[in-house]
């Protein structure tokens, strides 16, 4: 099969619908197309049965155990904010203090954020050079004013995957809800939300190849019942948690996808981890001052799809312009709206210098051996490229130590 | 964003790549910005006996835009006398090459670059006047 430009290997940052999640969707946009509330005709029911199904299919995918744990929402963003915020205001007579990592995503930090203004303190935990929080650190922050601890499954940049099962049963002990972003993580590493002992886990559908603008928020009904305090208030939809008519034909593509996942993601991520290796190998071999990002590949601590490389001396907004008919994504300043470098590459130890030459590859379902070889041979060339360009791969090789330089700061 | 069409070809084509001997007396060399910032560019200038700028080499580590900004200055550079060359603005670079507002310090670079480059330039043939 003739390769087709441009390559997609952004996956962490979205995923094209699966074509069968597609065509499970399409019969609710127009035939199906009722309200699951309405409880009196045949177009409400068949909605709300659609729904019901999707629920089930959500549920069994993260081991929850019943389908009405599962609170439908419009994406991760909106999952973390009301079990960050919800929780916080309906428990607020058993404490203010929440703990929490320094890599999590914007949606859990700004949340947080956004507590502090209201009389509640965070800890931000730090993590280890590959991204990892301890559970003697997360034990060791707890105070008797701790009422949740929020820790993501897999970290979006560099992978760590963390101990989720450990900190679960910490907080257990200690009688301390506990949520999961477990957005990155689902289908590519195990989760089970009974086994691991989470109340709260946020999930989205389009990075599981799933439409964009559908989540759901878990929350578990048992040992403890969490409540959360409604941040949407209206009709009363979802338990009460989050009113709005709900988005029946991208829920269906949601149960779909996770259904998708359910029956294969062992495989899949395993055929990823494959092509994953194959492209870190093919780059390391051919190019020198080549560092990785993150847990080693083969730490078992690292999502399978995940690679996150620094070419030094390469900037990264530079090499991704040059290999513009393929998408990946950078740590570098220049990438981001702040022109500040990645928050994640910071918090794991990685310099500034070599955070500005960070690339990420986020590998997934559609890709192929060819897109890996061909990525690979691509990036080779222009890495070579841009450092006969690089007035630092020139000095570095004249034996100039760059940190020696007065470098005026801009 | 999408990248613009002339960024995209200093990019994939850049103009007077390379390095001057920078101990050479008539060659003036700018070296600015810096790794921990993203980029850093190189520029270096040979000025013939008539004050105009025979030749101009640079090397940078940036985005496509500080790349392109460094190419384009050199291509202006050559055949200009140094007070012309002073004249090179930020805002002509931003004209020509159609920068957005975030790359706006990458023009505010490449003009740095230039007078960094007179400048040691000026100050060679100084010392050199002083000693002999």
């Amino acid at each position: 099969m003739a390769l087709e430009l441009p390559i997609y290997m952004d996956y962490h940052a979205t995923t094209p619908v699966d074509p069968r999640v597609l065509e499970a969707m399409l019969p609710y946009f127009t035939k199906r197309f009722g309200n699951a509330a309405s409880r009196s005709h045949r177009f409400g029911w068949e909605a709300e049965e659609a729904v019901g199904a999707a629920r089930e299919q959500v549920a069994a995918l993260i081991g929850a155990e019943k389908p009405e744990e599962i609170v439908f929402t419009s994406g991760a963003s909106e999952s973390n904010n009301l079990a960050l915020k919800g929780a916080a205001e309906f428990y607020a007579e058993r404490g203010n203090h929440i703990v929490t990592t320094k890599v999590e995503h914007k949606a859990v930090l700004d949340t947080c954020k956004n507590l502090e203004k209201h009389g509640w303190q965070v800890t931000y935990l730090d993590v280890d050079p590959q991204g990892l929080v301890s559970v003697e650190s997360v034990a060791a922050a707890l105070t008797d004013k701790t009422v949740l601890v929020s820790v993501m499954l897999a970290n979006n940049e560099v992978g760590s995957i963390q101990p989720i099962a450990a900190i679960g049963a910490l907080c257990k002990e200690r009688g301390v809800l506990f949520h999961v972003d477990a957005v990155q993580g689902i289908g590519k590493t195990d989760f089970d939300v009974r086994a691991m002992g989470v109340d709260l886990a946020s999930i989205t559908a389009h990075k599981i190849y799933g439409p964009k603008g559908v989540g759901a928020l878990y929350v578990r009904r048992s040992k403890p019942r969490v409540r959360l305090a409604a941040q949407i208030d209206g009709g009363g939809h979802e338990r009460g948690m989050r009113s709005g008519t709900l988005n029946a034909p991208s829920i269906v593509g949601f149960g779909k996808a996770c259904d998708i996942l359910r029956h294969g993601w062992r495989e899949e991520a395993a055929r990823l981890a494959g092509m994953r290796d194959r492209l870190a190998r093919h780059l390391t071999s051919s190019l020198d001052h080549v560092f990785l990002n993150g847990p080693a590949l083969d730490s078992g601590k690292r999502l399978p799809n995940n690679l996150n490389l620094s070419f030094a001396y390469v900037e990264g907004e530079g090499l991704m312009m040059a290999i513009k008919d393929v998408a990946v994504s950078s740590g570098s300043a220049c990438t981001s709206a702040s022109l500040e470098p990645s928050y994640v590459l910071r918090a794991i130890g990685v310099d500034e210098e070599l955070a500005h030459t960070s690339i990420r590859f986020g590998l997934g379902r559609f890709n192929t051996d060819e897109e890996v070889d061909y990525v690979g041979d691509l990036v080779v060339n222009k890495v070579k490229k841009l450092r006969d360009l690089s007035p630092l791969y020139e000095m570095a090789r004249e034996g100039i130590d760059l940190k020696s330089i007065q470098w005026a700061a801009h | 964003m999408a990248y613009n069409d002339k960024v995209i070809d200093h990019t994939e084509n850049p103009r007077n790549v390379g390095t001057l001997d920078k101990e050479d007396p008539n060659v003036g060399t700018g070296l600015v910005g810096a790794p921990a910032c993203g980029d850093v560019m190189r520029l270096q200038i040979r000025v013939g006996d008539g004050g105009v700028i025979e030749d101009a080499k640079f090397k940078t580590f940036g985005c496509g835009s500080a790349i392109a900004s460094s190419s384009l200055a050199t291509e202006w550079l050559k055949g200009r006398t140094l007070d012309e060359a002073e004249r090179i603005k930020n805002t002509d670079i931003v004209t020509e090459l159609n920068l957005p507002p975030v790359k706006i310090h990458c023009s505010v670079l490449a003009e740095d670059a230039i007078k960094s480059a007179i400048d040691d330039f000026r100050k060679k043939q100084a010392s050199r006047r002083a000693q002999g």
